[in-house]
């Protein structure tokens, strides 16, 4: 699958490219987003609290007169930066177990399996809770719990990438030339297994973005007052029946970046990897 | 079969002690003493002089964890700081809630994400495949805790078919809306692997076979290829059920069900770190016991898989 064809494939799928739109409009957002919104995301305004959307506030106010739409494009911020950070963290340091498990094998791929073992024989969301508790709640220990939840899944499917990777040709002729593990490791294995590392990546960042969501949901992740989107709902969520909105929108925010996540992984996945073909 | 149950029960062994190594480890990196960690701020003497002699802060570490492990053994996961109960009874009080729980939505999933699947395999291409795909795309993408309080704004506060939240007296209208909730993802998921796995057994040359027979086209995707397709629906079916006691921290908590999920946020709300932990070590043994029924039943529904495993 050449790069032009890739493209040309997202251009010709409406729902893909709706998606594609979808999350670069929101990269925007956190980026530059917060220099356009109107009103700052921490300003109390005790004369307009839990105003239903109106033209001068488009998603109305929360229940301290906080701008909903202003704390909805600075929150994005957070779940990007969680989501796609704690992606990289993931990925990097599974990826090095993964390679060095299924290249050593015999003891120390023994020893390395087990221990991804472990780390997924708990239920994610639980494991990233014990995490983030024992740790002061902020940005850093929500990466840091999701990264932890996640390298294990991304170490084992390199360990089995690696295992089939090492018996191709190419690796035992730049053994026969002398090349060192370090070479064969990170010039011909990882190179030959990065097209799947990236879109198991791409298919796993919605989940690390709903994961964000749920720790910040339960007052594990950024506080208060730094809007995210997981706290605006468990904030306001007392006051879901006389001003629904104020949790609505948030979690239309989460679902819409999730779901446009998911659709993009779901395309890379029958794109590149012919093996989950259906 | 028997020899293979075995084997897979002693690999089970060194998971747990890895679980139990994590949440140790996690325990040991609390702020304070690891003894008043476990055993609360209000305990008495006696307990707290049992558990130091136990844990041992002063010994080594790997002394310790063996204390650890003995405790664990005893079935002693610590005592809540607030209460001074002990977590072991309050969980197996809270586990039937959250079972009842796990188990309605775990049917309301496999019932309507095999029927979507299905239907989506049957009709590929057309509109109801896409409607389906749609679903299955927004039920694994929706925060889990925002679709409870949509379901709760919609069915039980506006059109006020449903109770918003409690338990009731075991009334089963109390249930519907936390099950569906927490059943959602999986419908979702479940409906995706049946998709696939449906296309795949309806490519299969029986399935020629008994439409060339002139069988009608519901037995034929009924009995022949729902069959078949069953061996990965019955696995996902069954590893999220192990899982669902994430999902039952998120649910518990919006619906006020009284189930180790809500327990578990109680404990977070509180920073009762003995609680936080006991439900942890609680749902990863959970999952893993389900992971061993699941890889068990798996080579029991599959003849295939078990010839291998005897070669």
């Amino acid at each position: 699958m050449t790069k032009i064809g890739l493209l040309h494939d997202i251009g010709s799928n409406k729902l893909v490219l709706t998606a594609v739109v979808v999350l670069t409009l929101l990269l925007a957002t956190a980026v530059v987003g917060p220099l356009f919104v109107h009103y700052d995301p921490l300003a109390m305004d005790l004369d307009s609290l839990r105003q239903a959307p109106s033209t001068s506030h488009f998603l109305g106010t929360d229940s301290k007169g906080r701008d909903i739409l202003s704390r909805i494009v600075h929150g994005a911020r957070i779940s990007l930066a969680v989501g796609i950070t704690a992606s990289i963290f993931s990925l990097c340091i599974g990826t090095f177990a993964g390679l060095v498990a299924g290249y050593f094998g015999g003891k120390v791929d023994i020893a390395l399996s087990q221990v991804f073992d472990i780390f997924l024989a708990f239920p994610s969301l639980l494991l990233a809770i014990g995490i983030s508790a024992v740790m002061p709640p902020g940005l850093a220990s929500a990466m840091l719990a999701i990264t932890m939840v996640s390298w294990a899944g991304f170490a084992r499917l390199v360990r089995g990438l690696t295992l089939s990777l090492k018996e191709q040709t190419y690796v035992e002729a730049s053994l026969a030339i002398g090349a060192t593990t370090g070479r064969i490791l990170f010039r011909h294995i990882l190179p030959n297994a990065l097209p799947l590392l990236l879109v198991a990546g791409s298919l796993r960042v919605g989940g690390f973005i709903l994961l964000e969501a749920a720790l910040s949901f339960l007052g594990l992740g950024v506080q208060p007052p730094t809007p995210t989107w997981g706290s605006m709902i468990s904030l306001n969520r007392m006051y879901i029946n006389s001003a629904p909105w104020m949790v609505i929108f948030p979690g239309l925010a989460i679902s819409i970046t999730v779901i446009s996540f998911n659709i993009l992984g779901d395309f890379l996945r029958d794109k590149l990897d012919p093996r989950f073909q259906g | 079969m028997l020899l293979y149950i075995a084997k897979r029960f002693l690999l089970f062994i060194p998971t747990l002690f890895g679980i139990t190594l994590i949440t140790f480890l996690l325990m040991q990196s609390l702020p304070g003493d690891p003894v008043q960690g476990m055993a609360g701020e209000r305990a008495n003497p006696e307990t707290l002089a049992r558990i130091r002699a136990e844990l041992g802060s002063d010994r080594p570490l790997p002394l310790q964890y063996l204390g650890y492990l003995k405790l664990l053994i005893q079935g002693e996961l610590g005592r809540s700081y607030y209460t001074n109960r002990r977590i072991a009874d309050d969980l197996l009080q809270k586990f039937p809630n959250t079972l009842k729980l796990a188990l309605s939505a775990i049917l309301f999933a496999s019932f309507g994400g095999i029927v979507l699947g299905i239907v989506s395999a049957v009709k590929r291409g057309t509109f109801w495949d896409k409607t389906a795909s749609v679903i299955a795309v927004g039920g694994i993408s929706v925060p889990v805790f925002w679709l409870g309080l949509t379901l709760m704004l919609i069915f039980a506060l506006y059109l006020r078919w449903l109770p918003p939240s409690g338990m009731g007296n075991g009334s089963i209208v109390y249930l519907i809306l936390p099950a569906l909730t927490l059943g959602t993802y999986s419908l979702a998921y479940i409906s995706r692997i049946t998709r696939s796995s449906m296309i795949d057994s309806l490519s299969q040359p029986f399935i020629v076979t008994a439409r060339a027979k002139g069988l009608p086209e519901l037995a034929v995707v009924a009995k022949h290829a729902l069959k078949n397709s069953l061996i990965p629906i019955v696995t996902v079916i069954g590893l999220d059920l192990g899982s669902y006691l994430n999902g039952a921290v998120l649910t518990e908590t919006i619906f006020g069900w009284d189930g180790i999920g809500r327990y578990a946020l109680d404990g977070i709300m509180k920073r009762d770190y003995p609680v936080i932990m006991g439900v942890v070590l609680f749902g990863a043994v959970v999952f893993v016991a389900m992971n061993l029924v699941v890889d068990i039943t798996y080579r029991y529904l599959d003849p295939r898989v078990r010839v291998q495993g005897t070669e």
